[in-house]
């Protein structure tokens, strides 16, 4: 439906294919969360890797921090309509957690769980492959707190939503479960180039 | 199911019934949509504007207007100089004018009258405007729970929906508003003229009958972080202090 009088402001036609519809580009970094940032402290990080109820494997931040790290440069798209462009990552992509932990992705689903009580569900496939990673620096430099610091999983190409910040554990699941945005309202997937937003979007 | 979770919030057209002013940058806009949805306070709409050539913008809007009259959905919009939706709205938009809206949105930030209380809200400039469709849902249920607004603008009139938060104020019904002034002094007894700062939210928390059972902080980032941190070393446990964030 056209609205009277709106002609729109458009990202420049070489950064257009990049921005999914319905979005914006930011050179901000918005912070967007559910509750006030929490303080975690590196000396007590721990990162707990579960199948199922089961712990499997645990990491101290130190213990982490050894694990092999990637870089990576991605674009990233909020739920709440900005896309930010090229941010450069460092961390422990999903598939070197495994191969630390000395496991093959056991499950088809995965929960993502944070310091805060918060919780997303990714499917595996989208974790693995070199598809996604617990970030432990941005842009050179630890993740600020209010961004999800210490650590916090990446998912670039899925609404940033899931993306949990502050992660202290991955829970491997038969299957695919609701977590905390998507029991209030939420994709339970999320691409941005199917403009998955809310539950009901197919 | 309640709503918004869950429920299905396809796009639907709405007219703009009327536009009100509410301060020199802020006005609010009342849409009828064609099929009226019930909301929870709190909540939020997605509006979406389409040029000629199909390109289209979309933005979230929250609900200022409580639950009891969803036949029009009251959006407060802040004119923001380098935005793109906002100056269509305070300068293109007119009555009778359609625009499309999705909702209700959002599961999380939203308080109803049986939740109880005390109730705490804090809000920032514009971030008010979900706080009012909760202090206006409680006006409207007849709610005596214990409910407490610290509304930070930089000046008495950038105070959006002022008068109609004094009157609410004066009912003295358990409502107090604090109004906290960063460019000019406090005018009331019981406000402020400063920053938020953990003094400041010692001193209202103080003021409720008991403990607060749930806090709402909305506005910029910056805000919701200063005035997060100032509950929590006032005692408020984490758990119980819900946020709602946006840039600029």
């Amino acid at each position: 439906m056209e609205t009277r009088g709106f002609t729109g402001r458009r990202p420049p036609p070489d950064l257009g294919k990049r921005v999914p519809p319905g979005q914006s580009v930011t050179r901000d970094f918005p912070v967007l969360s559910a509750g006030p940032t929490p303080t975690v402290q590196t000396e007590s990080w721990t990162f707990t890797l579960k199948v199922g109820p089961k712990p499997v494997a645990r990491w101290t931040w130190a213990e982490f921090n050894a694990l092999p790290q990637t870089e990576t440069t991605r674009d990233i798209h909020c739920v709440t309509t900005w896309s930010k462009l090229d941010t450069p990552w460092r961390g422990v992509t999903i598939d070197d957690l495994l191969a630390a932990a000395g496991i093959a992705a056991p499950t088809p689903f995965a929960l993502a769980h944070s310091y805060d009580g918060y919780s997303t569900n990714v499917p595996t496939a989208d974790l693995v492959g070199g598809k996604a990673m617990v970030a432990l620096a941005y842009d050179g430099a630890p993740i600020a707190p209010d961004h999800g610091g210490p650590a916090r999983l990446l998912v670039p190409h899925l609404y940033f939503w899931k993306s949990a910040k502050w992660i202290n554990g991955l829970q491997f699941t038969e299957q695919d479960t609701a977590g905390f945005w998507e029991l209030r309202g939420y994709h339970m997937y999320g691409d941005p180039w199917r403009e998955q937003r809310y539950t009901d979007d197919p | 199911m309640a709503p918004g979770i869950g429920a299905r919030s396809p796009w639907q057209a709405a007219t703009i019934a009327a536009i009100v002013p509410r301060t020199g940058r802020v006005a609010s806009f009342l849409l009828t949509p064609e099929r009226p949805f019930a909301f929870r306070a709190g909540q939020h709409v997605d509006v979406r504007l389409t040029a000629p050539d199909g390109y289209q913008a979309q933005r979230s809007y929250s609900i200022a207007n409580a639950p009891e009259d969803a036949a029009a959905v009251e959006l407060a919009i802040e004119r923001l100089e380098d935005g793109e939706v906002s100056p269509y709205f305070h300068d293109v938009a007119a009555v009778g004018d359609r625009i499309e809206l999705r909702g209700p949105i959002g599961g999380h930030f939203v308080w109803t009258a049986d939740d109880g209380g005390p109730l705490v809200l804090v809000g920032g400039g514009s971030g008010v405007v979900p706080l009012m469709s909760m202090l206006r849902h409680r006006a409207r249920a007849a709610s005596r729970v214990p409910a407490l607004l610290l509304l930070s603008a930089r000046t008495w009139d950038e105070v959006i929906f002022r008068d109609e938060l004094l009157a609410l104020h004066d009912r003295r019904d358990g409502f107090e508003l604090v109004l906290a002034l960063t460019r000019e002094p406090a005018r009331r007894a019981a406000d402020f003229g400063r920053r938020i700062d953990r003094p400041m939210a010692a001193a209202i928390l103080a003021r409720l009958p008991e403990p607060a059972r749930s806090a709402f902080v909305c506005g910029a980032n910056p805000f919701v972080a200063a005035a997060t941190e100032g509950l929590l070393a006032a005692g408020v446990p984490a758990a119980i202090v819900r946020t709602e964030r946006y840039g600029q």
